[in-house]
Formats: C-alpha cells, structure tokens, sequence
C-alpha cells in the first residue's frame, strides 16, 4: 500500500502480471542465505496464495526461521527476490512491510499493559484514538483476553502470552501474519485447543498465514499447502494428502509418516496404458502407475505406507492386481489397536506392516518365523527419486 | 512452631546478619552523630548534649549558598554524566561485539588510580598555561584571557570525569539485558529504529539511568575534593564545608548538623525523582 517509498521500487515489473498475481501474496525467487560460508538456504522459490494456511514443516536447523525472517524483513537475503502481493520488497526493512510476525518466544512488551501491546501497532501508524480503543477492544475480545487487559504481560500464563502476541499482530490487518512455532512452548493440550482457534480466527478473517512448526500433525490439521522443508531447500509443497499419498522424495516419505521404501529396476516398456513394471532385489515383480514414474531415468525406488499393506499367508491367495512380495516375519508386534510387523524378504527388503487389529485372539494373527505373503494395491504404490538418493 | 510458620520466618534468620550489620555499621554511627548534632559547647572546653536545634537553623542561614552550589554542580555533572554514559553503554551493549569485556575495563580503569592522584593530575593538565585551557579559549569555551582552573565549570568537569563509571555501569547492564527480540517486534510493528528505541529500548533502561544518576548524584553532593583540587573559595561546596568544620575547626555540631541537612534534602530529592521517573509512571508516559 502506501508505505513503500517509491524509490525502493525496481525497473522489473512484476513476475507474473496478470490474473494468477493477484492472488500470489508472498513469494520468494532463487533465495539464497549464507551465514558466513555456512549455506543455510539454497535457491528456494515458493509462491504462497492470499488467504492460505501455509505450513513450513521440516526438522530442527533446516532453516525455517531464517525463512520466514528474510519474508519479515529480518534478514536479508544473500540472493533472490522477495516479493508480497507482487511487489519487490527485498530491500524493504521490516516496519514497512505489509506483514506482522508471532514470534516463538512471544516478545511482548513488558513495560507495557496487554492492552498497551495490542495497541501498539496501531499508535505507530497513528491510527485514530477512538478506532484504535475500539479495534483493540475487539481483538481481545476475539482472542478471549478482555478481562486480562490491564495486565503487565510478565502476569501472563505462556497460553495467554502466546494469544496477546496473536493480538497484536492482527489487530494490524496485515496482508500475511507469520508465526514462528507458536505453540511449541505449550503443553498438548493446550496446542491442540490454540490449534483450533488459530484456525477459526485465520478463517474468519481470511488472511494468509505462514505458519512455521516442526510438528507434522499440527501442519497437517491446520494447513491448507504444507512445505516440507530439508537442508535449506522445499524437498515438496501440497495438501497434507498429497504430501502423505504421494510424496516424491524419500525424505517426505519418512518425514511424514513413515513408508516402506523398495529400490526398483524399471521395465523399459510399461505393462499397459497405466501401468509400469519392476523388479525388486528379489526378482519379484512390482507394479506402479507410468506417470509417477515420470521424469526419472535408471534405477527408481518404489514406496507404500505401512497401513496399506495386508499379509497373507503363503496358501493364500492376495487379491488380483496387488504387488506381492514373498518373505519371512522377523518381528510381531501387539499394539492394541494394530498389530505391527516387520518381514524380511530372502534379498534382505524390509517391510514395515500395520495391520488392524480385527481378529481379537492371537490365533488370527502371524508370528515370527512365518512364511507370509505382503501385497497391497499397486494403486498404492508411489514413485520416489532414484536409488541412490537419501539412501 | 507449625511448619508454615517456620517457613515464613526463614527469610528474616536469613537477614539477620544483614540487619545486624546495618545496626552495627549504619544506625551506631547516625545516632552517635544526631546527638553530636544537638551538642554545644566549642573546641577548647568540649561539647555536651544540649538538644540545641539551633546549630541546623545556623547551619542552613550560613551555608545556604554553599549547598545550593553543590546541587547545582552535582545536578549538571549528573547531566553530563547521563550525556556520556548513555551512548556509550549503548555502543557497548549493542556494538562492541566480543570487545563488551575490554570496553568495560576500560571504563573502570581510572579506579585503579586514587581520586585524588587523578585530579591532582588534571589540575596540571588544565594549568593556565596548558595547551588544553589555550584551545579551549581558541573555541571560546574560556575567555581569551581567561582560565579553566578555579572555575566552577573545572569542578563540575572533574566531577563528571571522576563518577562517570557510576553511570555508565548500571546503564549498561540494563541495555545488556533487554531482549534484541523486543527490538525486532518493535520494527515489526511499524517502528523504525529510532522510535523503537524510543518506544522499547528508553523506557527499558529507566532503571538503570535512575541507578546511575543517584549513584552519581549523590556522592557528588558531597564531594570536596574536586572543588579543592580544580576550584577555589569561590567553588565551595557544602562538602568541604563539613570538612573543614570537622578537621580544621573542630566544629563538630556544625559539621554533624551540615551532614544530616545534605542527607535529608537528598532522600526528599530521591523521592521526588523516584516519583517522576518511577518505574511505573514512565513507562504509562512511553506508552
Ligand atoms: N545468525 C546466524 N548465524 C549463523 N548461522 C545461523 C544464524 N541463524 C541461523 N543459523 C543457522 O542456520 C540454520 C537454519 O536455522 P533456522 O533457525 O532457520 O532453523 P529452523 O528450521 O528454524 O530450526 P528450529 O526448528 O530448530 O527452529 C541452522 O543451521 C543455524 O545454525
Ligand atoms: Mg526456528
């Protein structure tokens, strides 16, 4: 809007003009960040949509707060672009940059009532007394803090800190808020109770969140788009479905969830218009869809989720069209709910199984040392880099 | 005794040797000279109580002058000190990276040499002739045939420069503790760095700044040696009035009678002070 001088304003028009940059919020091109000669980002793009619940998942030190800090104006990039709402924002400190932050550990003010630290953003940008009381008003009342006002924030349990920060920053209406972890210093709970307000209020206001955390349930009951990041790079970005059925690199497959990973050699001509064929270490054919396989040469490898695979036994016969491979148990385990098992086959694979548990006596069940048969649906079955990668 | 009971009167056996200490080393020696102070008598035949008030009411007649003096300096060498200290315990806190070790030594360094043998240096740096007083007149600081020493400006500067480590010291602890995070918040809702320094870092370090300015104030009030070093009849301060009532005319009621009067203007001046820069107050103004 209005806040960016125009001298901070470049020659290059923006990326995409037109329809899709309307709804294109935040957006980084080819970011790099070193520190030093430590590379902490290396060439990451993501465009992020307006009105997104936008997750950043990865594991501790893959760089996702300095991620969102080069988004907040913290950190400057040591290449790329950043770009919110198509304009060229790179350069821009972060006081003039349309986007607030929920920081981790709060950082609320502590010379400052609650009130006050609500308000503050709007007494910066010298919005109306009058308006200012009133909006702060609502944002407590919205966060359910109202009786809480006059207190100094050091008076505040950590869920109600986290809330004041929540406040704060959308009192602002900022194009996109961005969190860092919110919830990370809270107990289950706790999270699981903030997780669903952050998520009323995002929709009822309809702005972009991007919402950094390290847990995998919390990016998948909140996100509309997860990233799953890994060593400064977007290993893959899409619904917690996508991500969970079909994920395209090993990483994924077992940071989400875990999956049983099969190294393959491709047939050089597929089996019909669907699908394609392999074969394991064991010479047993596998079958999977032609264009999952897509885009990649020599060696693949080949993964399913542990709860789509079913055992059998070896006189059996396993539904047609699944993929079958033939092994041993090596390990039964009662879990209640399921049963788990772990088979070995004669190459060496092996293969996680989640069973549910719907025999009730351990009659019906498999224990170590059986010959079995583990197929599931070759629908099931996705495509992961090839197979030396991430091994 | 119930256990709640003992647990309550845990922290007073724990300053007990504290309020021990504080009897023995504060409050003996205050009444012992509250007593001196309502004595009369004079030097050759000695003092006895007397309960004699009249000594204070003399004492404030007769060296009025002298204690609105060292107000003054004290006031304005606090002042300067503030000047001074703020920015550089702010370049140390947030500027001098692994340095923060060495700067800090070099602040407190000149404690390493007595008050005494540091002003008495300065008398000869400043000396009429010295190439110091002979720039000064050369920006106008002192007049062309004018000189720097025996002036009140020369104690206020001695003053300055001697407690100096007082305010700089607890100012920078207070900026040293202040969370950069609270800075970076402060940028994310619309300040700039100057008025996120005004908004957050200022009203953060009131307590520091109000440690520093009594821990200058008030030794300052008293001092003697930097108007009897760098200054001359016309730059006495109630300080060496009390000195020289104690030590060379043994005027001891009078000397006792000064003291308290000092005392009691100062605890009047902290209270007012306190009450303006208060914590609580100040941070309502910054908000
Ligand atoms: N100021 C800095 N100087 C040097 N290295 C840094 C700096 N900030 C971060 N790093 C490094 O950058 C990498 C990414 O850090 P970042 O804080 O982005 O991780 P993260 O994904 O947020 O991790 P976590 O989940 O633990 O918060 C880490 O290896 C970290 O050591
Ligand atoms: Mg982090």
């Amino acid at each position: 809007m209005t806040t960016v001088p125009e001298s901070t304003e470049t020659s290059r028009p923006p990326a995409a003009a037109g329809d899709a940059a309307e709804q294109r919020d935040i957006c980084l091109e080819h970011v790099h960040k070193r520190y030093g000669d430590q590379t902490v980002i290396g060439d990451l793009s993501l465009d992020i949509e307006q009105g997104r619940f936008y997750a950043l998942l990865g594991p501790s030190g893959c760089g996702k707060t300095t991620t969102l800090r080069m988004i907040g104006g913290f950190e400057l990039p040591t290449s790329g672009t950043v770009r919110l709402a198509g304009q060229d924002v790179t350069q821009l400190p972060p006081h003039k940059r349309e986007v607030n932050t929920v920081f981790q550990s709060y950082a609320l003010f502590p010379h400052l009532s609650v009130e006050k630290n609500v308000a503050f953003g709007l007494e910066r940008r010298k919005v109306d007394k009058h308006e200012t009381k009133k909006r702060v008003a609502e944002m407590l009342e919205t966060v359910q803090l109202s009786h809480l006002a006059k207190r100094k924030p050091g008076q505040l349990s950590g869920g109600q800190a986290q809330r004041v920060a929540l406040a704060r920053a959308l009192v602002n209406k900022p194009r996109a808020l961005l969190l860092d972890e919110p919830l990370g210093a809270l107990d289950l709970r706790l999270r699981r109770q903030l997780q669903d307000q952050l998520k009323q209020i995002q929709r009822d206001i309809g702005i972009t969140f991007v919402h950094v955390t390290h847990d995998q349930e919390e990016a998948m009951s909140m996100a509309d788009t997860i990233a799953v990041m890994n060593g400064g790079a977007i290993e893959q970005q899409g619904s917690a479905e996508d991500l969970y059925e079909r994920p395209e690199t090993s990483f994924v497959a077992n940071f989400l969830g875990t999956s049983n990973l099969i190294d393959v050699t491709p047939e050089s001509a597929p089996v019909d218009h669907e699908f394609s064929r392999g074969t394991t270490v064991d010479l047993e054919p596998v079958r999977y869809l032609t264009h999952r396989a897509e885009g990649y040469a020599g060696p693949i490898r080949i993964g399913v989720r542990p709860e789509k695979v079913r055992l059998y036994a070896t006189d059996q016969e396993p539904p047609e069209g699944d993929n079958v491979l033939h092994g041993k148990v090596v390990q039964s385990t009662f879990l209640g709910v399921t049963l788990q098992y772990l088979v070995r086959t004669a190459g060496g694979l092996e293969l996680n199984v989640v069973e549910p548990n719907l025999v009730g006596n351990s009659a019906g069940t498999f224990g170590a040392g059986q010959d079995v048969q583990v197929a599931w649906d070759a629908r099931q079955t996705f495509v992961v880099e090839g197979g030396s990668a991430g091994a | 005794m119930s256990l709640s009971r003992r647990r309550k009167m845990l922290p007073w056996w724990f300053a007990l040797p504290g309020l021990l200490w504080l009897i023995v080393f504060f409050a003996v020696p205050i009444l012992n000279q509250v007593s001196v102070s309502l004595m009369s008598g004079d030097p050759e035949k000695g003092y006895e109580l007397t309960w004699s008030f009249a000594t204070y009411w003399d004492a404030i007649r007769d060296y009025h002058a002298q204690f609105t003096r060292s107000f003054g300096y004290a006031g304005a060498a606090t002042l300067i000190d503030f000047v001074i200290a703020f920015p550089l315990a702010y370049f140390i806190a947030y500027k001098a990276g692994r340095f923060k070790g060495l700067w800090l030594l070099l602040v407190i360094l000149p404690f390493f040499v007595s008050q005494v043998m540091r002003t008495a240096s300065w008398q000869l740096i400043l000396n009429d002739q010295g190439w110091l007083v002979a720039r000064m007149q050369d920006v106008g600081i002192v007049a062309d045939d004018g000189r720097f020493l025996a002036t009140g400006k020369a104690v206020i500067f001695g003053i300055s420069y001697n407690f100096l480590p007082f305010m700089v010291l607890p100012i920078y602890a207070t900026l040293d503790r202040i969370d950069r995070r609270l800075i970076e918040a402060a940028s994310d809702l619309y300040c700039s760095r100057w008025t996120a320094f005004r908004k957050v870092t200022l009203p953060l370090a009131v307590p520091g700044i109000f440690a520093g300015s009594l821990l200058v104030f008030i030794p300052a009030c008293g001092d003697y040696i930097n108007s009897s070093i760098l200054g001359s009849s016309n730059t006495t301060m109630i300080g060496n009035v009390i000195q020289s009532k104690f030590l060379n005319i043994l005027d001891y009621p009078t000397a006792a009678a000064l003291s308290f009067i000092l005392m009691g203007v100062i605890l009047l001046g902290i209270a007012i002070y306190g009450r303006v820069l208060g914590t609580k107050n100040l941070t309502e103004l910054a908000g």
